[in-house]
């Protein structure tokens, strides 16, 4: 099998690798770079578990042929922490309870983080839209909804 | 094994798929046949760049939309406010930065909501031999096809006479049971060349050409659309899958159409 060159950005930093012929993007951040914050759910575009960033855009990894990033800024949430300290949203999400399973917390999280930094301020009605292409089989959304409330310094129910 | 082919060009990429590859559009639909070892044949080709093929933009009465705007970049596009409820409707926020017009045309059943409402809207395809056609003649031989879409033009509908209704089981996200659109063109009140079509109510998005004619010259109101409602399945033989049967399809599209029409419980 061809293998094709590939440089792109990866939560800030070169990334320089070799890609296989029609492999997606979350194959080749899990096995290619050893990136494993973004999961495989459905590989057909309905879970959100794969969600990561791209020029500031949320997009599936799944459905992303790898090859097509050449040049382009990829985030996963393996770079929301600095060091020791974590995230806004992630914080929120631990405060919030807003993992049980944890599966789909990866691509919760960038799917917030993509809301939130075009929206700093967003309304509940905005978040269950920037979410709704995430499933969750735990939490019954609301904690979720809850912890991207908080993150963005706004009440929640039960501080509110 | 999946070889992928880049080229630069719109003819260049039909020319490799008038052979054997696929083309890649968003990736929502090949790369799901890929990632399930379900594509029809083993190869690839996409454009080095679609920049060009992205542009939203009046044209006299009418708008053209390049093949590769996705669904994001029509809910960013003021020219095309008409449809951004449209767009709402197609999966989540990630989806919709990868689904393109052009890929949606191509969708299999359940999926292809956003040709539905191009149907309604008169939509003209410019293809990649320079040539034109209207979205009605190329659905209707849509499997063997070999030419790809550059752009679409549709109608600017004034007003409210575009209307547009997606019925699902989930909310606030799912496929469509059906989903519906309608062109609504009005004289002194009375309905003049309405445009009428139905999706997930046969292979391909359809227009109903019974219901429309009995529009012509109607009001907009219960007595006015009687004679559509009773034709809303005229001709058509919806099909059987997970999210309903033929005969349930068949059974309501006459109530979400009128729902359609006056306007009632929308979620738009």
């Amino acid at each position: 099998m061809t293998k094709k060159p590939v440089q792109f950005r990866l939560n800030g930093s070169p990334a320089a690798v070799f890609v296989d012929e029609g492999q997606n993007l979350l194959d080749l951040l899990r096995r290619g770079v050893g990136d494993l914050s973004p999961k495989y759910g459905c590989g057909q575009g309905t879970c959100g578990s794969c969600t990561v960033i791209i020029d500031g855009e949320p997009r599936l990894s799944c459905l992303t042929l790898a090859e097509t990033v050449e040049g382009q800024q990829v985030e996963t949430t393996n770079g929301l922490a600095d060091g020791p300290d974590l995230h806004a949203l992630q914080e929120a999400f631990m405060e919030n309870f807003a993992a049980q399973c944890g599966y789909c917390t990866p691509g919760m999280l960038m799917a917030a983080k993509a809301l939130l930094d075009r929206t700093p301020r967003p309304s509940r009605e905005e978040i269950v839209e920037a979410i709704s292409g995430n499933i969750c089989r735990c939490t019954g959304y609301e904690p979720i909804i809850d912890a991207i409330l908080a993150a963005s310094g706004q009440p929640t129910r039960r501080t509110g | 094994m999946v070889t992928v082919t880049t080229v630069d060009t719109l003819q260049e990429a039909a020319a490799s798929s008038a052979g054997q590859a696929v083309f890649l559009g968003g990736g929502t639909l090949v790369m799901r046949s890929v990632n399930y070892g379900e594509l029809s044949v083993p190869q690839i080709v996409r454009l080095r760049s679609v920049a060009a093929l992205r542009s939203i933009r009046a044209d006299g009465t009418r708008i053209v939309i390049g093949a590769a705007a996705t669904m994001g970049d029509i809910l960013r596009s003021s020219e095309v406010s008409f449809l951004h409820p449209v767009a709402r409707q197609i999966g989540g926020p990630a989806i919709r930065n990868m689904a393109t017009v052009g890929g949606n045309i191509f969708a299999p059943h359940p999926y292809g909501d956003f040709a539905v409402a191009l149907l309604a809207l008169d939509a003209k395809l410019r293809l990649s031999d320079g040539s034109e056609t209207d979205l009605e003649s190329l659905l209707a031989a849509r499997d063997n096809e070999k030419r790809l879409v550059e752009s679409v033009s549709i109608a600017r509908p004034a007003g409210d006479d575009f209307r547009f209704r997606k019925v699902s089981r989930v909310k606030p996200k799912g496929v469509s049971v059906m989903s519906l659109a309608a062109w609504l063109p009005r004289s002194a009140g009375r309905i003049s060349g309405a445009r009428i079509a139905f999706g997930a109510m046969a292979p391909t998005p359809v227009r109903v050409r019974a219901a429309e004619a009995a529009l012509e010259g109607a009001t907009l109101d219960e007595n006015g659309i009687a004679g559509a409602l009773a034709a809303a399945t005229q001709g058509l033989t919806p099909p059987d899958d997970g999210l309903a049967s033929g005969w349930y399809r068949s059974q309501v599209a006459p109530v979400h159409l009128k729902r359609l029409l006056l306007g009632e419980g929308s979620r738009t």
